[in-house]
């Protein structure tokens, strides 16, 4: 018999908003709402997009030293991030690692005072707290947070939160806020899964629907589904954890050599010292043997997770597989993540990739497809 | 009067030619199409053969032939703007005409009542 699915806070809003809903990491989730997705994406690229995330894990790490040095060293054990450099009030993007160098789990971490705020994938996000709590919980308190989580994204973002909690307005990308919303103490970051400017707002399960309520009747907000939360993050350029990473996938395959902060590097003051640190920290050097690139199809005809790519078109033996693929509303054409070599890597070089039973042109192109707009300074 | 498929395909008769497309409840369910990929003119099919395919932007499906026959036009107008068969998928959002090799089997599709009685 299968298991009923889990609700988040804000169910009762999406069926009220009449939303189509859907199945996702054991979570009842709108899929998209009348509007349908295409007119979703654009919106929250033009105006504001309101996606209730709350499916995916909130983990608060306090260290029982009450000291943060002793938590973040105890966290870069588990992470090849510098998070002893990360101040009071900042983000990073940063990813759990496997003894073979793979990634177990991508992450935001923020530091709120001594406390760390973990956001991670809902479809992981049992695994990740036994993971963490197997290594760390003997010098951290690790304690699952029952909130809700709103990301609110686009150019009309800012605006529409500034109605709720004015003092967000000069908050820049990767900054972390304590803040009270509609009186009800909240977390806010100017981050997200979008490429837009925008906010993930974590507030507490009662007010979360009232919260959502106020967003929504701000100018410009409009709900989005999951639907759309793929393809702009598919835009982005941004990895979908299950798809584009996995714990086969070192991070240096996937193209987030960015995250490792060269403390963490050989030569660094804490060089290694993570799992799988001897494989990431000699890919940093030698380069990885694949590599996570984009890839336009050409011609109408999206690419899906899955498909074969191959070299040339009279090959017979695939040499690597796209991870993600579909449409780009923005760009009005298909779009796919993929990893072929990394000799066969550049932006520019032709690939083929396999599309019911056919060999379809394609063309390597640096990520992302659609540009960022975080608001850095 | 139009007869349909138990997977979702509508047909209109004119003579011993069928115009073809998916109903009002599959391109609901299947939400925005960015991709259409029609058959050949001169194409044969048997019952059941794919016959179309499209793309939403999640996933893709096949549109199946509903009759055994031969492809005698296709609606170019659907590969260029997708959107009209979300807008009109049992009108302007037609898919393909088939010259059914035994024009009688449409008789033996189901009705309206019977269609939607399978979406029950």
């Amino acid at each position: 018999m299968a298991e009923a699915l889990r609700q988040t806070p804000l169910h009762s809003l999406h069926v009220a908003l009449r939303a189509r809903m859907g199945p996702f990491a054991g979570y009842d989730m709108p899929i998209h709402y009348p509007a349908g997705v295409l007119k979703e994406h654009l919106h929250t690229r033009a105006a504001a997009g309101l996606f209730d995330v709350s499916h995916m894990g909130q983990l608060r790490l306090k260290p029982k030293s009450g000291s943060y040095d002793d938590l973040a060293r105890v966290v870069e054990a588990v992470v090849p991030v510098d998070l002893l450099g990360l101040a009071p009030g900042r983000q990073r993007y940063g990813f759990l690692t496997c003894e073979n160098g793979g990634v177990f789990d991508d992450l935001m971490i923020s530091r709120y005072g001594d406390a760390l705020l973990i956001v991670c994938n809902a479809a992981r996000k049992a695994d990740d707290e036994a993971f963490l709590r197997a290594r760390i919980s003997e010098t951290c308190e690790i304690e699952t947070l029952d909130r809700a989580l709103i990301a609110l994204q686009g150019p009309r973002a800012e605006q529409a939160l500034s109605s709720l909690a004015p003092e967000i307005h000069d908050m820049r990308f990767m900054d972390a806020r304590e803040s009270v919303i509609c009186t009800a103490p909240s977390y806010v970051t100017r981050s997200g899964y979008t490429g837009e400017d925008g906010f993930e707002i974590s507030v507490p399960v009662a007010k979360a629907e009232e919260i959502a309520k106020a967003l929504l009747a701000a100018d410009g907000v409009a709900p989005i589904g999951l639907g759309a939360r793929d393809s702009l993050r598919l835009e982005a350029g941004l990895c979908l954890y299950g798809a584009d990473l996995d714990e086969a996938t070192t991070p240096v395959e996937a193209d987030l050599s960015w995250a490792i902060q060269k403390v963490r590097r050989r030569g660094g003051v804490r060089a290694g010292g993570f799992p799988g640190d001897k494989t990431i920290l000699a890919e940093l050097e030698t380069g990885p043997k694949r590599l996570r690139v984009g890839l336009k199809p050409q011609g109408r005809a999206p690419v899906r997770a899955g498909a074969a790519i191959f070299a040339a078109a009279t090959d017979a033996a695939p040499i690597g597989r796209v991870t993600s693929g579909g449409f780009s509303p923005s760009l009005e054409a298909p779009i796919s993540i993929g990893y072929p070599p990394a000799s066969l890597a550049r932006p520019g070089t032709c690939l083929f990739l396999e599309l019911r039973g056919q060999k379809a042109p394609a063309e390597v192109v640096a990520l992302p497809f659609v540009s960022h707009h975080y608001r850095r300074v | 009067m139009l007869r349909y498929t138990a997977d979702h395909e509508w047909l209109k008769r004119d003579g011993d030619v069928m115009t073809v497309g998916i109903t009002n409840h599959a391109a609901e369910t299947l939400g925005d199409l960015v991709f259409v990929q029609l058959p050949e003119v001169g194409a044969r099919f048997q019952v059941g053969d794919g016959a179309a395919v499209v793309e939403s932007v999640k996933a893709a499906s096949d549109v199946f032939a509903p009759l055994e026959g031969e492809v005698v036009e296709v609606n170019q107008a659907i590969v260029e703007d997708p959107s009209i068969v979300n807008r009109e998928p049992q009108g302007a959002g037609w898919f393909f005409k088939l010259k059914a090799a035994d024009p009688s089997a449409f008789d033996a599709l189901l009705d309206e009542g019977g269609y939607l009685a399978t979406l029950a």
